[in-house]
């Protein structure tokens, strides 16, 4: 059966690079929580608010599509100091279900904002990019786009956090946080770089995202809680271990709703997420204590 | 023995007959029904257990229930056993191997999220037989004009469902008691502060656990087969997924989750909340509750994480406690 064969292929392809967006979005939550140790529940809402902004930079506004990408990075990239200075700064040092449940508040917040101030209709950029045909596989050519975007932006991160003093502190922070004011490092600015990163990472992800979904205001849903559980899956703040797990979870709802319907995709997803929370709770890569 | 609850008590069962009309009566039966679901979550949460799918539990409640009867004819009294025995398979299935292995704080919220997704999306994903995102309303019963029929378990009046939904209300207090003077919670409690020294002094930290979980999923489920019924209709978002879950966690929180009625004041402040707005500024607006709600649950977590009973009664507690005036010649 090769047309058979060939479907599959092009499942297979778009998950590939499925996985390289989802693996930008977990990239943005890891820094977060391995920095500062908090779980930023409405993530996917920062990116929503991000969507929000490109569509009316572009398709509103009619402001070239790199302005408007820049703007909906910079935007996000502000609420997230934003959300850190007044939600999760004074709740740095009460116990961590708070924390994870007061970024819960912000997620209803912003998706109700959004849904006030916009509407629930949905929304898209009226854009629609040609398909790279490969054959008889056709790939997106919007979907190609984010994956290698997501290649140079997660490749960019990863020289800034190994090359660049301020990466250096910030990677130290997250071994000790008790030592590194010791070494002249000021935690409390370490927090506001590392969540105007993470924030800016969610508005490039909304970019990317935007391109290929429209935008309304329960978005963030569809792609919060995968984001949470790719991290999870790949071990909280661990960087490289939510990378491979992005890849497999993409894979999962990319083939598995080729062979069934996309919603059993995500449910094999969240099975094999739960399945392996119990033989390796501390994440795919971590070494068995 | 106090008597000022057994009056208090009478003066509700006499709500329905105060002449209010339907839509308060509506009301009254919302905020018991979803009274009883938050008391059962907070037979966890307050246990620091924090269990972001409840959802499912609800869910399956629910769903169970009228998919028995609508494609097989199965009375909910039978559904509803079949419902809450699913539930009860679900948590043990989750809670097992989660405690086993000491999954626990946002590792364990996490965990429980993947399943009320899992439960939202096989919902959605069976759409031929349960309509999917539509959701579904359980066949009448009531159709000749009868005014209820107790095989089906479908009461065309309000106020059958007020006294029902009111003395379910009162198990779910009762069992929150119960649990709150049995061993179990001292267990619970040693375990939520450090499980290793629990289990040091003998504690079965798997079982209790398990125990309470157990519990809060089969009351959650039996609430949802009581939400279905009264309602007569469901919908994958309102009674599964990362939504409903998340409310059901805000709202208990809102109230406070270590006193006894402190999920019954999360209900009634946010439900109150949200028809307040809905009635005040108009239906049109949609997602100001929710602007209000997300806003004010913030605070609450930041400035009052005992919730609006826990902080009342924190604050009782220490006027009771606080030393008597002292005399008048003592002063000057």
């Amino acid at each position: 059966m090769p047309i058979f064969d060939l479907f599959f292929l092009e499942a297979v392809l778009n998950g590939l690079l499925f996985g390289g967006v989802l693996a930008l979005l977990a990239l943005g939550l890891n820094l977060v929580f391995g920095v500062i140790d908090v779980v930023w529940i409405c993530y996917a809402e920062l990116m929503m608010v991000g969507m929000y902004t490109v569509y009316f930079m572009y398709a509103v506004y009619k402001l070239p599509l790199v302005v408007a990408f820049a703007a909906g990075i910079l935007v996000v990239a502000l609420l997230g100091v934003l959300l850190h200075v007044l939600v999760i700064r004074p709740v740095l040092n009460s116990e961590p279900i708070n924390q994870l449940l007061v970024t819960g508040g912000v997620l209803f917040f912003l998706q109700a904002a959004a849904t006030l101030a916009f509407g629930v209709q949905f929304r898209n950029l009226g854009l629609s990019l040609p398909s790279l045909q490969l054959g008889e596989i056709y790939l997106p050519y919007s979907r190609i786009f984010a994956a290698l975007t997501a290649f140079v932006a997660m490749t960019l991160l990863y020289l800034f956090l190994r090359k660049t003093f301020l990466g250096t502190a910030i990677r130290a922070i997250s071994q000790d946080r008790a030592i590194m004011p010791l070494m002249g490092v000021n935690p409390a600015r370490i927090y506001i770089v590392t969540s105007a990163i993470g924030g800016g990472l969610a508005g490039l992800g909304a970019c990317l995202l935007v391109l290929q979904y429209d935008v309304h205001p329960a978005i963030g849903l569809s792609f919060g809680p995968i984001t949470f559980l790719i991290c999870v899956l790949g071990g909280l703040g661990n960087m490289v271990g939510g990378f491979v797990a992005a890849f497999i979870f993409a894979q999962l709802i990319s083939v598995g709703g080729f062979f069934f319907h996309i919603e059993w995709g995500y449910v094999m997803a969240f099975l094999f997420f739960i399945v392996m929370m119990f033989i390796r709770p501390q994440g795919l890569l971590a070494k068995r204590a | 023995m106090r008597t000022t609850p057994w009056i208090l008590l009478a003066l509700l069962a006499l709500f329905p007959w105060i002449g209010l009309g339907n839509y308060p009566l509506h009301l009254a039966i919302m905020i018991l029904v979803w009274s009883f679901v938050y008391t059962s979550w907070s037979l966890m949460g307050r246990f620091g257990l924090v269990s972001f799918g409840h959802g499912a539990f609800l869910g399956i409640g629910a769903y169970t229930v009228t998919m028995l009867w609508n494609h097989f004819g199965i009375t909910p009294w039978i559904g509803m056993v079949i419902g809450v025995a699913l539930a009860v398979v679900v948590a043990v299935l989750i809670g097992y191997p989660c405690f086993r292995f000491r999954i626990t704080g946002h590792y364990f919220a996490l965990v429980t999220l993947a399943l009320a997704e899992i439960a939202r999306l096989i919902i959605v994903a069976l759409r031929d037989q349960s309509g999917g995102s539509l959701g579904v309303t359980p066949n009448t019963a009531l159709a000749g004009g009868q005014s209820y029929s107790l095989y089906a378990l479908q009461f065309a009046r309000k106020e059958v469902w007020f006294y029902v939904m009111l003395g379910c209300w009162l198990a779910a207090l009762w069992v929150w008691r119960g649990v709150d003077r049995s061993m179990a919670r001292y267990a619970m409690e040693a375990i939520s502060q450090e499980e290793d020294a629990a289990a040091s002094v003998g504690v079965n930290v798997t079982r209790t656990k398990l125990m309470i979980t157990v519990l809060s999923a089969a009351m959650t489920a039996f609430g949802g087969v009581l939400y279905g019924q009264y309602q007569l209709y469901v919908n994958p978002d309102t009674v599964s997924g990362i939504g409903i879950s998340l409310q059901i966690v805000f709202a208990v929180i809102a109230g406070g989750m270590f006193v006894q009625l402190g999920p019954t004041v999360g209900a009634l402040f946010t439900l109150l909340l949200a028809e307040g707005l809905r009635v005040g500024i108009g239906h049109d607006v949609h997602g100001l509750d929710t602007f209000v709600y997300g806003a004010l649950l913030v605070l609450f977590i930041i400035y009052m994480p005992a919730g609006i009973l826990g902080k009342l009664s924190e604050r009782w507690r220490r006027r009771a406690s606080a030393p008597p005036p002292a005399p008048a010649q003592l002063r000057g």
